[in-house]
């Protein structure tokens, strides 16, 4: 059944029909209509879950660890600084392997104080252990989200799924709503491999030293180093998992084919633009107007930050002359983060395409399409030269 | 940049229903057959009172420029009082639509050669028996009437399901006193330049 609802309604019944079974939440610009939404669903017993009101994000996403280390499939979401507020323990549902699932409506960090989009916030926590998948339109929200607790579950590794806000959370288009027994048939229950249960007391999570040592059964037990290095292992191995997951979601609700990064007229271009979210669909209509004009333009929209899918991006990208990375966030001092990702990943390339990266829309600055048009036009016909550090698009001043 | 998308921009205040009667057309025009249906409301500042504007594009294919619109075919306005504060015929396209909610006659206004369609939504909804105030509903009657983009029973039918309950009968009883109350007209170029965009 199709409805026209935005992208935070998307996420909420996305939340719904995965049969999560905690909610905890606290509410933030533009996540809240997602966390009033669930808590409706809940109270009209339309879904069995607990909902949590919590405090504080902090809060929020302890109440969904605790909930998963008993084996229940928990959720949350949050925005901007609230996500930031619960930073201790988005590292540490990682490092627990809870397969907890956030939306994260993305938006500006402040100071200064700013609600509208731009993806500092999930991008500042790459590098917490968190699967992060970036939507961009409400059919990839609400599918996003029920393929991120099979993920999460199977890889147990939490994920994040984030979503432009107001730009997706706030606006209203046309999804499909999967069907409840077909989503039941794709995602099984959850079932952990170990539960705090109190008729079988155990610590988890205890201190770590910094070596290996017998634990009390007298077996080796890995050191800090080793469970680290797994966690970086298995995340290597969501990629493989998340294609499988993909196919399986296709032959299901026959949506999909593209889990790694979905790609817009690229196979025969010379240029391809390269970004996360919603930015990489508006792309589209500028692409097709270069195209017009003899640009042989293509998009590509990556579907997974974390872990990245280099081979993938790398297959996509090893035949076009230039590469054009746009991105919401920056590396204070640096460069686009995702521009240095997008650079690594091409550096075994032989030749190598050329690589420029643009910063826009931060804090909600306007994203025009004119100006998309003109930047790429700019460094398509421009001088090759490997320029490192980034243009701004928008700026005024 | 694409040709084929419809642009509708609903200029309202905050807690008027301007993004209520855009997604009831949005929800029309999807079941009639436009794929293509994005619908995105002033972001962040909505304050009940304070101008507002929603953007709304329409298309028979899927729509992937969720940018606000900048050269919109057909402006709404839900209330004339806006003609003076919001900007609303900002970038309409030459020879545009507007569709007015007001107690004026369409002579009494000069849009430079835009078309014009106005109704007193105001009075005709409070004749249908809403509240008096209330002219999110009445307006898709003069948009309808006015577009011709949408069949009118879609759009009585969407309503009644949009207000299922809040009074679903006097709701498109608006629509539909607004739908055979709305007058066209084609406006004349100002004679003089203070009077473009205005009274």
């Amino acid at each position: 059944m199709h409805i026209i609802e935005t992208g935070n309604v998307a996420a909420a019944t996305g939340v719904k029909l995965a049969r999560a079974q905690v909610v905890a939440a606290y509410p933030i610009t533009p996540q809240t209509p997602l966390t009033e939404k669930l808590s409706e669903f809940v109270e009209s017993g339309k879904m069995e879950a607990q909902y949590i009101p919590v405090e504080s994000e902090h809060s929020a996403l302890s109440v969904c660890i605790a909930a998963a280390s008993t084996g229940a499939r928990a959720f949350t979401a949050t925005s901007s600084n609230g996500l930031l507020y619960m930073s201790e323990q988005v590292h540490w549902a990682a490092g627990a392997r809870l397969p907890i699932v956030m939306c994260v409506a993305n938006r500006a960090v402040g100071a200064p104080w700013n609600i509208w989009n731009d993806q500092q916030d999930s991008i500042s926590q790459r590098d917490a252990g968190w699967i992060q998948m970036y939507a961009s339109d409400h059919q990839h929200i609400i599918d996003k989200v029920i393929q991120a607790f099979y993920l999460a579950e199977k890889m147990k590794i939490p994920v994040m799924v984030c979503y432009d806000g107001y730009l997706l959370s706030h606006t209203y288009m046309p999804f499909e709503i999967p069907d409840e027994a077909m989503v039941d048939s794709f995602l099984p229950p959850f079932s952990p491999d170990y539960a705090l249960d109190p008729g079988d007391p155990q610590n988890l999570n205890t201190v770590t030293l910094p070596d290996v040592r017998e634990n009390i059964h007298g077996d080796l037990a890995p050191g800090y180093m080793e469970i680290r290095r797994s966690l970086h292992e298995d995340m290597r191995c969501a990629i493989v998992e998340l294609g499988e997951i993909d196919k399986k979601y296709y032959e299901i609700f026959g949506r999909g084919g593209s889990p790694y990064v979905e790609a817009y007229k690229c196979d025969d271009a010379s240029f391809i633009a390269v970004c996360l979210g919603s930015l990489s669909y508006h792309l589209r209509d500028v692409v097709d107007a270069l195209r017009v004009e003899g640009i042989k333009m293509g998009v590509s929209g990556i579907q997974i930050y974390r872990p990245f899918p280099d081979q993938a991006l790398v297959d996509v990208l090893k035949s076009a002359k230039g590469v054009i990375v746009l991105e919401k966030a920056i590396s204070y001092g640096n460069q686009g983060a995702l521009f240095a990702d997008v650079k690594a990943a091409l550096y075994p390339v032989k030749e190598r395409p050329f690589v420029h990266n643009y910063i826009l829309g931060l804090g909600g600055r306007e994203i025009k399409t004119i100006d998309l048009y003109n930047a790429l036009k700019d460094s398509c016909t421009a001088s090759e030269a490997k320029v490192d550090t980034p243009r701004w698009i928008g700026l005024k001043l | 940049m694409r040709k084929d998308i419809i642009e509708i921009r609903w200029h309202g205040r905050g807690g008027q229903g301007a993004i209520t009667a855009a997604k009831i057309v949005a929800n029309s025009a999807f079941v009639s057959g436009y794929k293509g249906v994005v619908m995105a409301p002033t972001f962040g500042t909505e304050r009940r009172g304070a101008p507002i504007f929603t953007s709304l594009k329409v298309s028979k294919e899927k729509i992937y420029d969720i940018s606000p619109i900048v050269s919109p075919d057909i402006v709404v306005v839900l209330d004339h009082m806006l003609l003076e504060e919001a900007g609303v015929t900002v970038g309409l396209k030459p020879g545009g639509l507007i569709v007015l909610n007001t107690p004026k006659q369409a002579g009494d206004y000069h849009f430079g050669g835009m078309k014009l369609a106005v109704a007193d939504v105001t009075a005709l909804s409070y004749k249908a028996g809403l509240q008096k105030g209330i002219v999110n509903s009445g307006i898709i009657g003069a948009f309808a009437r006015a577009s011709g983009l949408l069949d009118i029973d879609v759009l009585y039918e969407a309503i009644r399901k949009e207000f299922k309950d809040l009074k679903p009968d006097k709701n498109a009883e608006a629509a539909r006193l607004a739908y055979n109350g709305t007058t066209m007209t084609v406006t004349m170029v100002a004679t003089t330049a203070a009077k473009t965009g205005g009274m």
